[in-house]
């Protein structure tokens, strides 16, 4: 075969990027990726911890745990314990993706394709990003933010500020409407509603608290209506908008920590399969590159090196084991795909009659873009796969003295794993369920949650904690109520009492 | 549609505000760890760093988590030998077949530890405490000057000029200008060797063309020779210029009674009081000088090593100390051009009449020149008279303190104490 490589060295330079970029951008093309454009931005060490304790954020408001993280990851990485990864990618339009300026020419071009073309793809094309993310906004959303909360900081005190964000924090993960569509998000419309909306809330929630009729406290209780009508999972925007004492300018921070919380709840549902879409691309492009001839085979030993490593998924009984690696598991799922398609077998006709021997390109580009984990496990994991993985589940019952393996990659279980794995990328039985269920309107004011277990889990000690963040923006009495699921029986686990 | 941009000239310490906010709201836990440090290790080397270890569970930040217990089921890769129903033991801490549980919960009890830069942890250590009266320092900051190096220029004073530089200046512009005429020179000879066989005996018409070539050769050796050995142009002098030096420099005396009742113990804690000091004037001055001077009925200056180590015994004069520190600074240290601190340690013990001696001293000489005096009583008996005669001369002089210690966690406390920040 002709070479005509781009270059046979390791060296990189601004010229040689973007001519990776040029013939990647055109594989990429040709194999139907549809993205934002990109904004590669070439960045030191340091520059790479710095955007590491930000959430990977261009720009962020201020807060001590951003430099609690810097600290452990610079730590870290000053003692060899850790490598830093050689690119962070943004969800934004244009889409930003950080290249170190550490990484030989083969891992630029590796991070080109994985980050500007198969991470911004998916970004652009998956359904969760769409609905909740609002890629040309997130930049100038969260400088608003910034310059919002570091104005707050000189007006009240970056004493008061830090506590409340303290607070908003630890409900960070319960911010989030999981079933109702957000509005879109424009950091010029957020800086001309925001003085509107100030004044509405606070005229609202005055409106709530006005009449406040004098009874006794005991027989009121018990025949009113609840307040909200119905249990409330987004606790922030329940906070956001009822909680009593609240200043305008602390709903606003209430607001605004609810919305990076929004931006940041579709990655956490597609892990697998964001990583496994971008290096099942990278994987395919750098092949393609090779097949033209347009890079050599020093190249590809280094970058199939990397990949390899990239995509290990050691055994549980090995000591490198900190379960299922996505990029492992969710790399396999997609050449998996690409193969049922190619190269259907009669066991995968017979468990995927639709897609054996159809268009891969379709196909793939189909499951990025209506899938999450949890469902995309539950309809694309083969039995060949399973068997691959050689994966088996393990049932760990407190009321029984010993572990169960309740099911193993055979005829048997394949339909018992599948499941069982999808539900372990399941948010909902991930986190605990908190919901709003009930605000005693008539007399002291308290919040009552309710926490309805999963499995008879409990929920972990520092559900103390969390409960006194939200009697914090709350204002008055917090209780938390655990009710179990079989038993209907209602525990009060923690108390938070504030006097008035 | 691609933007490439180098970013690797912005900001690097984009984090730093984040830092900083980290380490004021721990600021008690660090503190803490810090206090330990300093007790923990021996002072002498506290100019260090300092890793600090903080709870993980003073800094967590708290989330709603499942708890352990209840029923979970989870998928692992890589199954060797079991069959569906196999029972195992629960293995001890989420370990081997429960890796993706120990991730859940979480967390851990570990320390977060981290390093302290040593300016942080000095910082920490000295924090409160200022330097007592720099008014001095700050007038007299620009006064001095030193003269530094810095490379060569091409005028000067004759005493200045770089011989060696010159001449290999010299050197270089003799072969470049010479090259030319030499080059030539070489052609013209190749041309005569060249002619004279072939001219052999009698031919004359060729004479003229080996005349011209001759004649050419004397004029290239001329112009030669008529390069100068060294000119004007090559000289280059030594360049010094002068830079402001600050009168960041202080000097610390020691006062130590040496007499039999001050035995190692309390030698020991007036040398860690002495030694705060010193990092604590090392972090304000660039230069200091130490001096050191014992006494017993009379007194002497001497190096570090006998200061503290050698013993004698007799009586105690504290005045003679006074005396022989009046004269040090008379002799070589003028005040105008020193931060003059001093430091004194003894067990209270002086020959009776002698306490007056040492106030008047004092009044009269030594603290107009001083910044600052500290004087501790290592002892916990009851105060003789040098405690009360000091006790009229702090009355009159606000840069002059005093304090009891009685044992060695007594020297912290004290030292910031006697270095309080003053409210004026």
């Amino acid at each position: 075969m002709t070479r005509n490589v781009i270059t046979e060295g390791s060296e990189w330079t601004f010229e040689l990027i973007g001519r990776y970029d040029r013939e990647i951008a055109r594989i990429a093309q040709n194999y139907g990726l549809d993205t934002y454009p990109n904004q590669i931005e070439v960045i030191s060490a340091e520059q790479m911890m710095d955007a590491y304790s930000s959430v990977g954020m261009p720009v962020n408001y201020h807060h001590w745990s951003f430099g609690k993280e810097f600290l452990g990851v610079e730590q870290r990485y000053k003692r060899g314990h850790m490598g830093l990864a050689y690119e962070i990618v943004i969800n934004s339009n244009p889409c930003i993706a950080y290249l170190m300026e550490e990484n030989s020419m083969t891992m630029q071009a590796l991070v080109i394709a994985h980050a500007a073309y198969g991470h911004n793809s998916f970004f652009k094309g998956n359904y969760l990003f769409q609905t909740w993310t609002n890629a040309d906004a997130i930049v100038d959303y969260l400088l608003f933010a910034k310059n919002y909360i570091a104005e707050c900081e000189q007006r009240y005190g970056e004493q008061e500020v830090e506590l409340l964000l303290d607070s908003c924090h630890a409900l960070m993960n319960y911010g989030v409407d999981r079933y109702k569509r957000p509005s879109r998000l424009s950091a010029d419309q957020e800086r001309r509603r925001q003085k509107e909306r100030e004044e509405y809330r606070q005229f609202q929630v005055n409106d709530l608290w006005r009449t406040l009729p004098v009874r006794d406290v005991a027989e009121s209780a018990q025949d009113e209506q609840r307040f909200p009508d119905e249990p409330q999972e987004n606790l922030l925007y329940f906070i956001e908008k009822n909680a009593p004492l609240l200043q305008p300018w602390q709903r606003e921070i209430v607001r605004i920590v609810r919305k990076v919380a929004q931006y940041f709840y579709p990655q956490r549902q597609t892990q697998v399969m964001n990583e496994g879409w971008a290096t099942f691309w990278h994987y395919t492009i750098l092949n393609t590159l090779y097949d033209e001839g347009l890079v050599n085979d020093a190249f590809m030993i280094e970058f199939l090196q990397s990949h390899t490593n990239v995509v290990a998924q050691p055994p549980f009984n090995s000591k490198f084991y900190s379960g299922i690696n996505p990029y492992a598991l969710g790399f396999s799922m997609m050449s998996d795909l690409r193969r049922i398609c190619e190269h259907p077998t009669d066991e995968d006709r017979h468990w995927f009659p639709d897609i054996a021997g159809s268009d891969w390109i379709k196909t793939l580009d189909f499951a990025m873009r209506n899938f999450k984990d949890e469902s995309f496990i539950a309809q694309y994991l083969s039995p060949r796969l399973i068997r691959e993985f050689k994966l088996f589940s393990v049932l760990d019952d407190d009321a029984q003295e010993q572990l169960e393996i309740s099911n193993i990659h055979d005829d048997r279980g394949y339909r018992y794993i599948r499941q069982s794995l999808a539900d372990q990328y399941n948010l909902g039985s991930r986190e605990p369920n908190i919901q709003v269920y009930n605000v005693n309107r008539c007399g002291d004011r308290s919040l009552t949650l309710r926490h309805t277990q999963y499995s008879r889990r409990p929920l972990a000690e520092s559900a103390e904690q969390v409960v006194r963040h939200i009697a914090r923006l709350w204002g008055f009495t917090v209780r938390l109520e655990s009710v179990m699921e079989e038993e209907d029986k209602v525990d009060l686990v923690h108390e938070c009492k504030i006097e008035h | 549609m691609t933007q490439v941009i180098d970013r690797r000239l912005n900001g690097r310490n984009k984090s730093a505000v984040n830092r900083q906010r980290f380490i004021r709201r721990f600021k008690a836990q660090i503190k803490r760890a810090v206090t330990d440090a300093v007790s923990g290790r021996s002072i002498v080397d506290i100019d260090n760093g300092e890793k600090i270890n903080i709870p993980a569970r003073d800094m967590s930040e708290p989330v709603f988590q499942h708890g352990t217990g209840g029923r979970r089921e989870a998928v692992h890769p890589g199954n060797t030998d079991f069959v569906k129903g196999d029972r195992v033991k629960r293995p001890p801490d989420a370990a081997g077949g429960q890796g993706g549980k120990a991730s859940d919960s979480g967390g851990g009890e570990d320390d977060f530890a981290f390093q302290l830069s040593r300016e942080e942890f000095l910082e920490l250590f000295f924090e409160d405490l200022a330097l007592p009266d720099l008014v001095k320092t700050q007038l007299a900051k620009l006064v001095d000057f030193k003269s530094v190096r810095a490379g060569h220029t091409s005028d000067g004073v004759p005493t200045n000029i770089n011989v060696v530089r010159s001449l290999r200046g010299a050197l270089a512009r003799r072969i470049a200008l010479r090259g030319p005429h030499m080059k030539r020179l070489r052609e013209v000879n190749a041309e005569l060797t060249a002619l004279q066989p072939a001219t052999g005996e009698d031919d004359e018409e060729p004479d003229t063309r080996a005349l011209e070539l001759e004649e050419e050769v004397r004029h290239l050796k001329q112009r030669i020779e008529s390069i100068p050995f060294i000119d004007t142009f090559d000289l280059r002098y030594n360049n010094r210029i002068k830079q402001p030096k600050p009168t960041t420099q202080a000097l610390m005396f020691c006062l130590m009674d040496v007499s039999g009742s001050m035995d190692a113990v309390r030698k020991d804690i007036a040398k860690r009081f002495f030694i705060l000091l010193y990092l604590f004037l090392k972090r304000n001055y660039e230069h200091i000088e130490v001096v050191f001077v014992r006494h017993h009925t009379s007194a002497k200056e001497v190096d570090e090593e006998e200061f503290f180590h050698s013993r004698e015994t007799g009586g105690t004069v504290v005045s003679s100390a006074l005396q022989l520190m009046h004269e040090i600074i008379r002799d070589r240290y003028p005040s105008t051009e020193w931060n003059i601190y001093a430091a004194q340690a003894s067990d209270g013990d002086n020959w009776d009449n002698d306490s007056t001696k040492c106030r008047d001293l004092l009044m009269s000489k030594i603290m107009p020149c001083l910044q600052y005096f500290a004087y501790v009583e290592i002892t916990p008996d009851a105060h003789q008279s040098l405690w009360q005669e000091y006790e009229r001369v702090a009355g009159a002089y606000g840069n002059f303190a005093m304090q009891q210690i009685e044992d060695p966690q007594d020297i912290y406390p004290v030292f910031r104490e006697l270095f309080r920040k003053r409210v004026t």
